[in-house]
């Protein structure tokens, strides 16, 4: 499974699925992290964690560990 | 008739911008009931029946961030006639996932394009007229900033009509939610009630408290359709909302795709860079600093505690330095003149200095043998320290010299303020003039003075400086940094359970803790909040450093490793409790995860800045005001008054050993007796630091002074054990009155102020009785039954660290 943390700087992907339950999820989800949607990795924080992901339009910061739950292709 | 109009947005979306334009100066600012979250009510600025409330900025209306259920339960049971959408129109897409969640509510929406000139400029295009069909409601493009097509708006929401409830969801999900609405007989809101029932929301849930046998039928068929999705209900909600959007804006948005960076993708490619990241970061703090408790902040926190509620100051400063100066030359050749007078004049020359200093101490000169040397002392004012130094008579005469030749306004004595520019005096000097001539009793003008002055000076005393760091808070929030501090600082911070934001309040409260308290709020997530509230205050500040420097000087032999090791011990408490208390029930609840919009920098205005920091100094004012002023007062009662001989009285200052706080010291000794100081000296100087850290010295000069030199008796009084257990205890434990104020203020809710007062005192409780029981032992005196209780507590303090999250929740609390 091709999760979101391991996708290169620079990287466009799509979302499969979104893993997980609760508020994590649900926080994710809000954010407009859904299915088929596109994410392109901005950059990795000087202390490489957590990183910038470019979604809908805006930049959001997201830890590597939640990043996790986010299948991608 | 009044109309309630509630704010709804996302964070960034200019809402408090717009709610500034609408209401101006007519607002209300306090905290939702129970919750560290602002809510701010004002009046409209043209009719002033319309209230507007500012709810908290979100993006969702789920159960599980405090924000969110504050605005919800807001918009459900509080009779609002109408909710304003603000939306950002540069991010329309997210911004609208709120707008399908606020049309379900059955309250008219209006929306408010905002940003509209960012818009344009990325050559982007929005049919608001298309938009509006599309949603069902009124919608109007604004510019908040500018105040642009704010009347419209206002017109719109004063003349509200209910919006049709459209069906957003698939076909599917639009029949099992009718299904749910219609075993919910008879509930206000159906449609916004069977979304949470199928989303299983807890909250929503537990409110609507419905039968078994309805909740088992509801459940299966939410299961059936999970089945089908493969996913879960919250989730396909979810998608179906983002969905619908896309299709809306598929009609009436178009992107310019010309895909080139815009200033401020620029800006953030260096700011947030892997290499220039941290140095910036540096950068900044230290910007933020120097200014705040540098020079400036310091010139600003001497003029309201030393001028305005002290002597008096210069004003614009205008001659303070030459007064300085000749105040310095003053004392130093006083005393040189003193320490000779004391060896070789006599009464009738000490009378003569004050009417005709110049024969005086010519005749002094006179009686002095040529070759002789004295030792006189000097003790500085602040920690109370004294230097002996050695004068012999070429040293006297220029100090004689020196003595004559200051600028004195009359005759000789101490340079007169007013000679230099234009003094103003403080307040303090002039209620006591007038006091003076109202020959008002002695008590009486004590309790003005010294109680009631000084409370309201120890108020607002902070005032200016707090002025000048919420100002410059309110930049970094507002430009759009704040958020990469956090984005930056993220990995270190989470660690130890807190948010990269939380750094800000730390590193101001080295200065001052009640700024730093106050700082705090700009952490997203409460939990976080309110562990930064209570360990701020752990971190000496600079009231404590006087302090620091009397224990390091009388009993450590002025060993600079000291004060390092304060700051250590500071900086490993709030690890240490941060630690400890997330694994405790209070804290263990729902970790917020870090999903964090990076907001597009843009410039703040003026105006708004000003705003926000006028706001957050007056709520300090009113909020924090009333518990400093009463506990100063009484402290200043207990201090003063006493009984002498059986009669109660007025005291004087040296008489404080009989007063009311000399009693309370005795009666609650005990209670520090096993850190190794349980004596009323020790207890009563702790109270009174509750005032102000300061104060310390100062109380331990008036009871240790009798005896002669304070650091002597002080190093009769404690050994080096006892003595870094009861500087550590008070640096760690309580902190002042301001601070309490602070604190209060922010937590707003008095269970979490006392609990937060009560875990720092027995934090500090913990530590000092480690250090004294463990201390004892290497000097030799051990004290078995506490040195085991010392390993007990320490063993305690491993075993929360090291453990798993979870199995703790049954901790200390």
């Amino acid at each position: 499974m091709n999760t979101l943390k391991d996708v290169q700087v620079g990287q466009r992907v799509k979302v499969v699925k979104i893993h997980g339950t609760g508020a994590i999820k649900r926080r994710i989800m809000d954010m407009g992290i859904t299915k088929g949607t596109e994410i392109c990795i901005r950059k990795v924080a000087p202390l490489g964690d957590p990183i910038e992901i470019n979604v809908r339009g805006y930049e959001l910061s997201i830890r590597k560990a939640d990043a996790n739950i986010i299948e991608v292709a | 008739m009044n109309i309630r109009i509630a704010l709804a947005g996302n964070p960034n979306s200019g809402k408090t911008t717009l709610f500034n334009a609408l209401t101006g100066s007519n607002q209300f600012v306090g905290n939702w009931p129970g919750v560290t979250v602002e809510k701010k009510e004002g009046k409209l600025k043209k009719d002033k029946e319309v209230i507007i409330t500012d709810l908290p900025g979100i993006y969702s209306l789920s159960p599980y961030s405090s924000e969110e259920v504050v605005a919800r339960n807001y918009l459900i049971h509080e009779k609002v006639d109408v909710i304003l959408n603000i939306v950002d129109g540069s991010n329309l897409e997210r911004n609208l996932y709120l707008t399908t969640q606020l049309l379900e509510l059955d309250i008219p929406v209006v929306m408010a394009i905002n940003m509209m000139d960012v818009v344009k400029k990325n050559g982007d295009q929005i049919n608001t007229k298309e938009l509006s069909k599309q949603l069902g409601i009124p919608v109007y493009e604004i510019s908040a900033l500018n105040e642009i097509g704010i009347n419209q708006v206002i017109q719109a929401c004063l003349h509200p009509c209910a919006c049709e409830t459209k069906n957003i969801f698939s076909k599917q999900i639009e029949d099992t939610l009718s299904c749910i609405e219609n075993q919910l007989s008879s509930i206000e809101k159906k449609r916004w009630h069977a979304i949470k029932v199928f989303e299983r929301d807890e909250k929503i849930m537990k409110e609507l408290n419905l039968a078994p046998d309805q909740c088992d039928s509801i459940e299966k068929i939410i299961q059936e359709i999970e089945q089908e999705y493969d996913d879960d209900s919250e989730s396909i909600v979810t998608n179906e909302r983002y969905e619908y959007i896309s299709t809306i804006l598929s009609t009436c948005y178009k992107k310019n795709n010309k895909g080139k960076l815009s200033t401020s993708d620029k800006i953030d490619r260096i700011i947030t860079n892997r290499v220039l990241g941290l140095p910036i970061f540096a950068l900044v703090m230290f910007l933020v600093y120097w200014i705040a408790m540098g020079p400036f902040g310091t010139m600003m926190t001497d003029w309201a505690n030393d001028g305005v509620f002290g002597d008096g100051w210069h004003l614009l400063g205008i001659g303070g330095s030459q007064y300085e100066q000749a105040m310095e030359q003053y004392g130093n050749s006083t005393e040189i003149i003193d320490g000779f007078m004391v060896e070789y004049g006599n009464e009738n020359m000490v009378s003569l200095l004050e009417l005709d200093a110049l024969k005086a101490l010519d005749e002094l000169y006179n009686l002095t043998p040529e070759n002789t040397q004295i030792s006189y002392e000097v003790i500085d004012e602040e920690t109370l320290d004294s230097e002996v130094f050695v004068a012999n008579k070429k040293d006297l005469e220029k100090a004689i010299h020196e003595y004559t030749n200051v600028e004195y306004k009359q005759a000789f004595g101490q340079p007169d303020t007013s000679t230099y520019g234009i003094w103003i005096p403080g307040i303090p000097v002039l209620v006591n003039e007038a006091l003076e001539k109202l020959e008002v009793s002695g008590w009486l003008s004590g309790l003005i003075n010294d109680g009631i002055v000084a409370g309201v000076g120890a108020v607002l005393g902070f005032v200016p400086q707090m002025l000048i760091l919420f100002f410059m808070l309110a930049f970094l929030e507002s430009c759009g940094y704040m958020t990469r501090i956090a984005f930056v600082l993220d990995r270190v911070f989470r660690k130890f359970g807190l948010s990269g934001k939380s750094f800000i309040p730390m590193l101001i409260g080295t200065g001052c803790g009640v700024p730093g308290i106050m700082a705090s709020r700009t952490i997203e997530n409460e939990n976080d909040r309110r562990m930064t509230i209570i360990t701020t205050t752990f971190i000496p500040c600079g009231a404590k450093i006087p302090f620091i420097a009397m224990i390091a000087g009388a009993l450590f032999n002025h060993s600079a490793w000291i004060s390092t090791m304060c700051y250590f011990i500071g900086m490993a408490a709030i690890i240490v409790s941060d630690i400890i208390l997330k694994k405790t029930k209070p804290f263990s609840g729902d970790t917020s995860p870090f999903v964090m919009e990076l907001p597009s920098y843009h410039m703040p205005t003026l105006k708004n800045l000003l705003h926000s920091m006028w706001e957050r100094g007056w709520s300090f004012i009113k909020k924090a005001g009333s518990v400093i002023l009463l506990s100063t007062i009484i402290i200043w009662f207990t201090t003063y008054f006493g009984f002498v001989e059986g009669t109660f009285r007025m005291l004087e200052e040296y008489e404080l050993s009989h007063s009311l706080l000399a009693s309370i010291g005795n009666m609650i000794a005990w209670i520090f007796k096993p850190l190794g100081w349980g004596n009323w000296q020790a207890s009563v100087a702790s109270i009174t630091g509750l005032v102000a850290k300061e104060n310390i010295v100062g109380t331990m000069g008036v009871i240790y002074s009798s005896s002669g030199n304070v650091y002597h008796s002080l190093s009769n009084a404690f050994t080096s054990v006892t003595g870094l257990s009861f500087l550590v205890f008070n640096l760690l434990c309580a902190p002042c009155f301001a601070a309490i104020g602070a604190i209060k203020r922010e937590m707003n809710n008095t269970k979490w102020t006392c609990f937060a007062i009560l875990y720092q005192c027995g934090f500090a409780y913990a530590i000092a009785f480690m250090i004294t029981q463990f201390g004892n032992v290497l000097t030799g005196t051990t004290h078995f039954a506490g040195l085991i209780i010392a390993f007990i507590v320490l063993i305690a303090m491993v075993y929360m660290l090291f453990i798993k999250k979870g199995e703790a929740n049954n901790g200390r609390i």
